[in-house]
């Protein structure tokens, strides 16, 4: 794979990879597409740029770790991680079908370097800490990212984590939350609402950085900022739209969890090509 | 029976644990060690103290214990998570299923004050049903020793075994059924006593209680065999298979819902191997109160008077 800083090529990338996860879920008829497209430019920016990772090398000691927490959105890390030579890219469109490595939810019995086994909602935080006090333990400089869906934090064992992180002085791990504002149910704000969301964080005793979600110079920044930040967890407010890149999904909460019909997947391919 | 037991009181099986866990991890730097704010009850403290850098205090906040565990696991380490029973399994279930059992990762949890017998602190506190969590778990090792000795060497055969385990451990002092030399293998029941009449399996403190119900069957002319079932998953077929065979009559005793633990799990392999009457001892589909232990085991029908009546009872319908 080859990294890059620069922000256009990464953007057409992300745009290249909302296309693959769009295929998958179309095939699989099943998946989500609104929270896989919110995150693209964030998975894309940390494969691509931030990540200290080699494809070659998965077991890599001193490698970062990623753990997409929001497990349900593994179609576009799916698809870059294929993209970065971890996995096949000719088996991308066996999402979800019986014998395939790509499972509806992030399973490392079948591909190891996923990290951690992800889908029950509010785990992924705390078992990056575990990678992130080894790393400590072994006085490897290896951070430790992880993804969290806006919905997710409403799960208490979140704020367990929380407290752990910043009472310990974790400034080796990084908590990005994908603040698209949509959950299955309708939206955060009428489902359990999120604010004031920076404030907690702060609150937590986090160094928080609100940006916005699909800028990758904002991710750039935001994640060099995390790095040069001592003392204390950094957590990224991703600030998206469910479903960036496709008009009718974006902002639409049935798209959390459904596939287009056949029709919804040409305009979808039309306005991603 | 061929061999007698003096049973003299020993160290609480938590106790045993806290040595246990402090040698192994002087032993094994990989070791590591996770408490939830009650590390002086569990004696996790002995390790804290002796590794600070190694032991991670989490708080009251389970959950999160579990996964972090799962975390450092996942690294390459060799997490002891430790809390009462009733707070790390039934808190930390959902850790442990999606975390540790499904991706079959290499976290110990340790879960003391289990049974009824924690006495004063009452029902919330207590885990009757823990071994039937910890078994409904695929992959999981269950471990429950019965005495300090056994809890030393299964802390050890547990640290050297790769793959998601529970230990159950216990709040009162017990008496110490083996000698130091005595060898455990995880997976491999103890034969304690020899007999052909009837055979008396049990796991954790029902183990002494039912010596000393064979001791006393035996001054009656009923030669009873113990088994000290010291791994409730993966059970030991061979050992129950043979007994039910060479003994045509079983009872088995647990600190635990009688219907959820190791009286059911020994029932499926005898109903697979070679059936016979058999008889359980355990909670009966209740919760407890608040009482001294000695009161609790005894209203609560976990002594050896128990053992024996229901190996009477298993050899009036043995043919």
């Amino acid at each position: 794979m080859q990294k890059t800083t620069d922000a256009a090529q990464l953007s057409a990338l992300a745009r290249r990879m909302r296309r693959t996860a769009i295929e998958m879920i179309m095939e699989a008829k099943s998946g989500h597409p609104g929270g896989s497209l919110s995150i693209a430019e964030i998975i894309v920016t940390l494969y691509f740029d931030v990540l200290r990772h080699d494809p070659a090398n998965p077991q890599w000691k001193d490698r970062d770790r990623f753990i997409l927490s929001k497990g349900h959105c593994c179609p576009i890390l799916y698809a870059v991680m294929a993209e970065c030579g971890y996995t096949p890219k000719d088996q991308l469109l066996t999402l979800r079908k019986l014998g395939s490595i790509y499972q509806g939810h992030p399973d490392v019995r079948f591909i190891p370097a996923l990290e951690a086994s992800t889908g029950s909602l509010g785990q992924g935080l705390s078992i990056g800490l575990g990678m992130a006090l080894s790393a400590k333990l072994e006085q490897s400089d290896a951070r430790t990212y992880v993804v969290l869906g806006d919905g997710e934090i409403q799960e208490g064992q979140i704020w367990e984590a929380a407290m752990f992180a910043a009472f310990h002085k974790m400034d080796n791990i990084v908590a990005i939350v994908d603040y698209n504002k949509i959950q299955l149910d309708g939206f955060t704000k009428d489902i359990l609402d999120l604010e004031p969301l920076v404030d907690k964080w702060r609150s937590f005793g986090w160094h928080v950085l609100n940006i916005d979600g699909h800028s990758i110079p904002a991710l750039q920044q935001a994640f060099a900022e995390a790095s040069a930040t001592k003392g204390k967890p950094t957590v990224i407010v991703a600030n998206t739209i469910k479903g960036k890149g496709v008009s009718f999904m974006e902002n639409n909460p049935k798209f959390h969890g459904a596939a287009p019909s056949k029709e919804e997947f040409a305009q979808a391919m039309a306005e991603l090509a | 029976m061929s061999k007698t037991y003096e049973l003299k009181m020993g160290a609480a099986t938590r106790e045993a644990f806290g040595k246990a866990l402090l040698e192994v991890g002087r032993k094994n730097p990989n070791v590591v060690a996770l408490d939830a704010d009650l590390s002086k009850s569990t004696y996790s403290t002995y390790f804290a103290k002796e590794f600070p850098g190694r032991f991670f205090e989490c708080g009251i906040a389970e959950s999160n214990m579990v996964a972090i565990a799962a975390g450092l696991a996942s690294a390459g380490k060799i997490p002891f998570a430790s809390s009462f029973s009733a707070f790390v399994l039934n808190k930390g279930f959902e850790q442990l299923r999606v975390t540790a059992a499904f991706p079959n990762v290499n976290v110990k949890i340790v879960g003391t004050h289990s049974g009824i017998s924690i006495g004063e602190d009452g029902p919330s506190q207590m885990s009757i049903e823990d071994l039937s969590l910890a078994c409904s778990l695929p992959g999981f090792t269950v471990l429950s020793p019965a005495d300090e000795v056994s809890m030393v060497a299964l802390m050890h055969a547990a640290t050297d075994h790769v793959g998601p385990m529970f230990i159950r451990a216990g709040r009162p002092k017990v008496p110490v059924i083996y000698e130091a030399s005595q060898q455990f293998t995880i997976g491999k029941a103890i034969q304690l006593t020899e007999g052909t009449d009837v055979t008396l399996i049990a796991t954790g403190l029902m183990v002494a209680e039912s010596i000393r119900a064979a001791q006393a069957l035996e001054a009656e002319g009923i030669h009873a065999r113990v088994l000290d079932m010291h791994t409730i998953r993966p059970l030991d077929r061979d050992a129950i298979a043979t007994a039910a065979r060479e003994t045509g009559a079983l009872v088995v005793s647990e600190e635990h819902l009688i219907d959820a633990g190791l009286g059911v799990r020994v029932a499926q392999v005898v109903s697979e191997t070679h059936p016979v009457p058999m008889e359980f001892v355990g909670i009966h589909n209740t919760y407890a109160e608040s009482a001294t232990p000695e009161q609790l085991v005894d209203k609560y029908g976990l002594l050896s008077r128990d053992v024996i009546a229901a190996a009477k009872r298993v050899l009036a319908r043995k043919r």
